[in-house]
C-alpha cells in the first residue's frame, strides 16, 4: 500500500483539483482530505457520510463567577493573555485560551474549570471513487495536526481492510503543524506548484521540510502559462533539487468549469490534454 | 491606537496578498510612514516578494520556551507530569528519568509551578523571525519545522510600533487558530474570495468565524468572471458588504506572477483599490 | 522473570491483537515464565498528544522487558530503546491466545 499526499505550500495552486483528478483516475485507493481547516475535496466527491465522529480539539477554561474572589492569581500565571480582568471581574477570552488548565490548578477558590471544546467532526464516506475520510473543524479550533493525524490513521485503517493499493491524500496549506502532520509517515509527496514568484518562494520552504523526513518528492507544474519566464524559473529550480517535473499543465476556465459541475477534470473533459496530462502523472506515482 | 484592518480569506489563493500590498501601497500615498503592512502569513509570507528593493532594516528573533528538568534536584515525584496537559512531560522513578519533549510542550509553564523542588527551568528554542523592512513592511516568517505558527504570531503583533495610525494585517489561509489570532485584534476585516465552489464554501466558514468573534467585515470578490454567480447571491441573502469586484486580467496575473505589482496596477483593479482607500481614510476620520 | 505486554483490543484472550501501541486498547500483560495474563486498560489511548510516550513511560515503569506490538512511533521508540525494552512488530491479525500460545512453545 502506498501513501501519496497533494502538498504546495501557497494555498490556491491546485491541489484540491489535481487530487480529485487522481482520484478519479486511481483504482483502488481510499482519499483523505487533509486539509481540516477549510476542507474542499468533498465539493467536488460529494461524499454519502457513512460514519460521524467527534474531534475533541482540547480544554477551554471558564470561571464561576459567583464563587471567584477576584484575586488575580491566575492573570498572573497565564501565559497566553487569556484572562482579564474588567471592572474587577476575571474573564476568560476563550479563543486566547491555550488548554493548558494551570489556571485551573492554582486558582486558590477553585474558581476556574475546563470544558473540552468538541465542535470538530470527522467522517468516514462514501464516494463515486472509493471511500473517503474527512473532517470539518469549528472555525477557530486549535491542534488541526492532531485532527489529521486523527484521518490519516483512519484512512490506513481502511487502507487495510480493503486491501487497498493506495490512499490519497489532499494536503493543507503552509509548512507549520498541519502540513507537518500531513507529511509525516508518508511515502510520496506531489508538489503542485503554480509559477508565481510567490508559488516559487512558497514551496522551496516546503522542499526542505519534506527532505527533513527524507519522503520522494515529484512535482505538476499548474497554470504555467500565467508566466511563462517564472515557470523556466521553476523548472530550473526543480531540475537542481532532482524533482521531476511530471507535467505542466496550462490555465484553463475548463478546472474552475469541472468545480462548478462537482466533477473531476477527468470526468468533465475525458479526452482532453489536461486529462491525458494527469494520466500520466499517476502512472509515474503509483510505481 | 491604530486601527486595524486584517485581509484574509479562508481558502488560499484568492488574492490576500494582492489586495494587501495593492491596499498598502495606495494608503501609504496618503498617510506615508503612519500606516504598516504586517505580514502573518508566518509559515509561507509573501508579501516582501513585491517589494524588490526593500532594505531590511532590523529583526528580532522568536524563541519558544522550553522547560528542562534538572535530575539533580528532581526527586521523581512526577507532579510536572500530573501538570503538564500536553503529555510533554516523561518521569520514571523507577530509573530516575525525568525528560521534556519539545515537540510536545506549548509552553505554558504550569510544570515550572508544579516543581516544588527548583529542578525545572527554562532554555529557549528558535521558533522563527519578525524582519522589519524600510518600506514599513513587518514580516514574520516561521522557521522550517516549527510548528509553533500561531505562537509566532502573538509574539509578531508585539512588535508592531503602537504610534502607527493604520496597521494592515495580511492573514494566514484558513480559519484556524492562528487566523483567529491575526484578526482577534481588528477593528474591521476584508475577506478576499473566489466565486468558485471552493472560494464560497471557504468564505462561509469565515463569515462564521467573523460573526462568532463579533468582528465587522466586508468582501472583495477577486477574479469575477471566473466560476459562478453564486457568491453574489450569498452576499445579497446575508446582507454583507461587497467591497469590491476585481476582474479576472491574464496581464495583471501575469505581473503578479513576476513579483511586479506595484508599477502596473491595471485601472479596473486600482480603481477598486482606490473607493477602499476612500472609505477606509473616512472610517479614520481623515 | 520476563515481563511481556502484548497489545489488545480487548481485555480477554480472545480479544483480537492490537496493532497500535499508544492508542491500543488494553495491554495483556503476561509472565512468560509461569505463563500467567492479566489486562490493563490503557488510559492514554485517548490522548491528545503524547499516547505513545506516554505508554512508553508506563512500559518502564512496570518493568516490562518486551513488547508485541504492530507500530512504534518515533518518540515512543526512542524512549524504550534508551531502556532497553525489546519492540517486536507483529503484522498479522491474531488472537491474544495466539500469540500467548506462540510465545510458550518456543
Amino acid at each position: 500500500m502506498k501513501e501519496i499526499t497533494v502538498l504546495s505550500g501557497k494555498g490556491g495552486t491546485g491541489k484540491t483539483t489535481i487530487t480529485a483528478a487522481l482520484a478519479s483516475v486511481a483504482q483502488n485507493a481510499v482519499l483523505c482530505d487533509n486539509d481540516v481547516d477549510a476542507a474542499d475535496l468533498h465539493l467536488i466527491l460529494q461524499p454519502q457520510v457513512m460514519e460521524t465522529n467527534q474531534f475533541s480539539s482540547g480544554w477551554k477554561a471558564f470561571v464561576s463567577t459567583e464563587i471567584c474572589s477576584n484575586c488575580g492569581a491566575c492573570i498572573d500565571n497565564c501565559r497566553f493573555g487569556a484572562i482579564s480582568q474588567t471592572d474587577g471581574l476575571i474573564q476568560i477570552i476563550t479563543y486566547k485560551c491555550e488548554g493548558c488548565r494551570l489556571c485551573e490548578r492554582i486558582c486558590p477558590s477553585s474558581a476556574i474549570y475546563s470544558k473540552e471544546s468538541i465542535n470538530n467532526y470527522w467522517y468516514v464516506s462514501n464516494t463515486r471513487h472509493g471511500k473517503m475520510v474527512h473532517a470539518r473543524m469549528g472555525p477557530g479550533e486549535e491542534n488541526s495536526g492532531k485532527l489529521v493525524t486523527k484521518v490519516r490513521r483512519r484512512a490506513r485503517e481502511i487502507a487495510k481492510e480493503q486491501q487497498a493499493s493506495f490512499i490519497i491524500n489532499d494536503g493543507p496549506p503552509g509548512i507549520g503543524c498541519s502540513a507537518i502532520s500531513a507529511i509525516s509517515g508518508t511515502d510520496l509527496v506531489l508538489l503542485v506548484i503554480e509559477p508565481t514568484q510567490s508559488g516559487l518562494h512558497d514551496v522551496k520552504r516546503l522542499v526542505e521540510l519534506v527532505r527533513s523526513f527524507n519522503i520522494s518528492l515529484y512535482a505538476v507544474l499548474n497554470k504555467y502559462d500565467i508566466n511563462v519566464l517564472v515557470a523556466f524559473e521553476i523548472e530550473a529550480y526543480l531540475h537542481s533539487e532532482n524533482i521531476p517535473l511530471l507535467a505542466s499543465i496550462p490555465f484553463d476556465k475548463a478546472m474552475v468549469e469541472s468545480m462548478v459541475n462537482e466533477k473531476t477534470i477527468i470526468e468533465y473533459l475525458p479526452a482532453s490534454a489536461i486529462t491525458q496530462s494527469i494520466r500520466k502523472v499517476w502512472e509515474i506515482i503509483k510505481q | 491606537m491604530s486601527y486595524n484592518i486584517a485581509i484574509a480569506s479562508g481558502k488560499g489563493g484568492t488574492g490576500k496578498t494582492t489586495v494587501s500590498v495593492s491596499l498598502f501601497q495606495t494608503l501609504r500615498k496618503e498617510l506615508g510612514g503612519d500606516v504598516v503592512l504586517v505580514d502573518c502569513d508566518v509559515e509561507e509570507p509573501n508579501d516582501a516578494l513585491f517589494f524588490a528593493n526593500a532594505k531590511l532594516l532590523h529583526n528580532n528573533e522568536i524563541k519558544q520556551r522550553i522547560p528542562i528538568i534538572h535530575t539533580d534536584k528532581c526527586t521523581f515525584c512526577r507532579k510536572c507530569v500530573e501538570y503538564c496537559e500536553f503529555n510533554a512531560v516523561v518521569v520514571m522513578p523507577s530509573v530516575e528519568f525525568a525528560e521534556v519533549n519539545a515537540s510536545l510542550c506549548h509552553s505554558c509553564g504550569a510544570c515550572l509551578v508544579a516543581c516544588q523542588f527548583d529542578a525545572i527551568t527554562e532554555t529557549e528554542q528558535l521558533i522563527g523571525q519578525v524582519n522589519h523592512y524600510d518600506t514599513g513592511l513587518i514580516e514574520g516568517k516561521l522557521t522550517v519545522g516549527s510548528a509553533m505558527q500561531t505562537m509566532l504570531v502573538k509574539e509578531l503583533k508585539k512588535h508592531i510600533p503602537a504610534n502607527k495610525l493604520l496597521v494592515l494585517l495580511d492573514a494566514p489561509p484558513g480559519t484556524s487558530c492562528q487566523v483567529v489570532e491575526t484578526v482577534s485584534d481588528a477593528d474591521y476585516v476584508i475577506l478576499v474570495t473566489e466565486p468558485t465552489p471552493f472560494g464560497l464554501h471557504d468564505l462561509k466558514l469565515m463569515v462564521q468565524l467573523l460573526r462568532e468573534i463579533g468582528k465587522p467585515f466586508g468582501v472583495v470578490v477577486n477574479k469575477s468572471g471566473l466560476g459562478n454567480e453564486e457568491v453574489y447571491q450569498f452576499l445579497d441573502d446575508d446582507g454583507i458588504d461587497l467591497l469590491g469586484n476585481i476582474p479576472i486580467n491574464k496581464l495583471f496575473a501575469s505581473n503578479y506572477a513576476k513579483g511586479d505589482l506595484l508599477n502596473n496596477i491595471p485601472l479596473e483593479i486600482a480603481s477598486v483599490v482606490n473607493q477602499f482607500t476612500h472609505k477606509i481614510m473616512l472610517n479614520l476620520g481623515l | 522473570m520476563s515481563k511481556t505486554v502484548i497489545t489488545s483490543s480487548g481485555n480477554t484472550l480472545t480479544s483480537k491483537f492490537d496493532k497500535r501501541f499508544g492508542r491500543a486498547e488494553f495491554f495483556c500483560l503476561l509472565d512468560e515464565a509461569t505463563g500467567q495474563t492479566s489486562f490493563i486498560a490503557n488510559e492514554f489511548k485517548d490522548a491528545n498528544h503524547g499516547a505513545g510516550t506516554k505508554a512508553a513511560e508506563f512500559m518502564v515503569e512496570q518493568q516490562v522487558n518486551k513488547i508485541i506490538s504492530g507500530d512504534f512511533g518515533p518518540k515512543a521508540k526512542e524512549l524504550l530503546e534508551k531502556f532497553d525494552v525489546q519492540m517486536v512488530i507483529l503484522q498479522e491479525e491474531l488472537t491474544i491466545q495466539a500469540i500467548v500460545d506462540r510465545i510458550s512453545k518456543k
